[in-house]
């Protein structure tokens, strides 16, 4: 790799980077928003207009609280808990293109910080290790509340990740490949996934939510039963750390979400707005500018996903334990294996079918 | 797309790997450097809701949660499994299709026999 490729993808991660802490950090602001909105009040208003300050003033809150660690808590495992769950949840989004490439000074580089050939299976190691971050912290916490928190993520997080994985292998046996951006480009022209892969969608995001502990799979953190669940003894940017894992998580998922299954950063009529760029101004600037949009577009499909989770979490209720154990072991299982059957049956007998009928 | 790779096309990984975790080595130690400490004997316990800590809280725990922890390492090298054949689909065309329904059949026995055993029931 040259030199100014490698300048180039730095500065593509650093932008990356700060762009998902800014959108975790907002997302707070947006979940308040959104539910203040559902519920018929504001939400936070009184910090900068429109309460827009408020996450900075949460974040400052945060960082100036004592940082308590218990007398009976396994100090290092204890620090290591909400480490963990932050670094999982900040490696994920190396393999995610988030946009098609930049040309400069002759070089075409990809706006994605590795673009591997295992795209997908490096995001699910990734995110399989993330139960480490909430079973090490709640394990160290030396606390009934938080132990049983963390058993309850752990094994809410392995159960669902079978059904995911199923979900996924039905998109794998259309594209034929594990790298995300060529399952991204084989959507192009409005070819999207979602079109072929309705009831692969639906067990997808329900197995996303379970992921992120997000509501109505929020039994780890579930305040009526467990107190604050697997952060029950945590404070100040400790924390912070396993909130702020969740928002990136939430952002994150929504981005492989879009573009599993939604195209990524194809949107309608991009090969007209790139002709038109690249002919108005040349086709460097204009290839960068097309390459812009599309990663707005991107970050707008991930955005309405991000609010979805919100959208759902004022609407479902919780689940109880063994009604999620069911749905994930003998509903999710079952379908996604029914879905892996479906897929192939189409591709083998009725895709011949419709093209010879097409030409 | 790229089909050949050199170690250096991952180097980014490890810039990403650094920002990390320099990002979050310099919070932990500016949150524990700036905020306030103080200790007392009832503060520094476990938290149980004001009520006197009864032992540890490390007590045997259901076993059910060790079962689906065992179902999952099963199941999750099956799926596993899966992974290249999906990749390979339309190459390998009807005789591969079949053989992964036989597969299918056999995890979905397993499975179907799990179930009966009353593994997942949660309810006892």
């Amino acid at each position: 790799m040259e030199l100014t490729e490698f300048v180039i993808k730095s500065l593509v991660i650093l932008v990356i980077f700060g762009l998902t802490l800014l959108i975790a950090m907002y997302s707070t602001y947006g979940e308040r928003k959104v539910a203040g909105f559902i519920q018929d009040r504001l939400g936070p208003n009184r910090a900068g207009p429109f309460g827009i300050l408020q996450p900075l003033a949460d974040a400052g809150k945060m960082f100036f609280k004592e940082d308590f660690i218990p007398a009976q808590a396994n100090k290092w495992l204890f620090i290591a808990g909400p480490c963990l769950a932050m670094l999982t949840a900040l490696m994920t989004s190396a393999v995610i293109p988030f946009g098609d490439s930049i040309r400069y000074d002759g070089l075409e580089v990809a706006v994605q910080a590795v673009e591997a050939n295992i795209g997908i299976l490096y995001v699910f190691g990734i995110v399989s290790l993330g139960v480490y971050g909430v079973m090490v912290g709640g394990w160290a916490s030396n606390n009934k509340f938080s132990l049983l928190g963390a058993i309850r993520a752990a094994s809410q997080n392995i159960s669902y990740e079978i059904s995911m994985g199923l979900s996924i292998v039905a998109i794998l046996m259309m594209t034929g490949s594990l790298s995300i951006r060529e399952i991204i480009e084989q959507q192009h022209g409005g070819n999207w996934n979602i079109w072929y892969q309705p009831l692969g969608f639906i067990i997808f995001i329900t197995c996303a939510f379970a992921e992120c502990n997000r509501t109505p799979f929020d039994l780890p953190e579930c305040e009526t039963e467990l107190v604050g669940g697997y952060h029950t003894e945590y404070s100040s940017m400790k924390l912070g750390f396993y909130l702020f894992a969740e928002y990136i998580n939430m952002f994150i998922s929504s981005a492989v979400i879009s573009a599993l299954y939604f195209g990524g950063y194809n949107y309608p009529g991009m090969d007209w707005v790139y002709a038109q760029l690249t002919s108005a101004f040349g086709d460097v600037a204009g290839h960068n500018v097309a390459t812009l949009i599309g990663t707005a577009a991107f970050f707008a499909k991930a955005l309405f996903f991000v609010f979805f989770y919100m959208w759902v979490r004022w609407t479902l209720p919780r689940f109880r334990y063994d009604q999620l154990m069911n749905l994930g072991w003998k509903n999710l299982i079952p379908l996604a294996i029914l879905n892996i059957v479906i897929t192939g049956t189409g591709v083998l007998f009725l895709k011949p079918i419709i093209t010879a009928l097409l030409n | 797309m790229n089909t050949t790779y050199l170690p250096s096309d991952f180097l980014p990984i490890v810039v990403q790997f650094g920002l990390a975790a320099g990002f979050i080595v310099l919070t932990m130690i500016v949150t524990h450097r700036i905020g306030p400490s103080r200790k007392s004997k009832m503060k520094d316990d476990p938290f149980e809701c004001g009520i006197e800590v009864k032992g540890d809280a490390r007590t045997p725990i259901s076993v059910k949660y060790f079962l689906v922890a065992i179902l999952f390492v099963l199941f999750d090298v099956e799926v596993i499994f899966m992974y290249p054949w999906a990749v390979n689909f339309q190459n390998l065309g009807m005789l591969g299709f079949i053989e992964m329904l036989v597969f299918m059949a056999l995890l979905l026995s397993g499975f179907y026999y799990i179930i009966r055993k009353g593994v997942l029931e949660w309810e006892q």
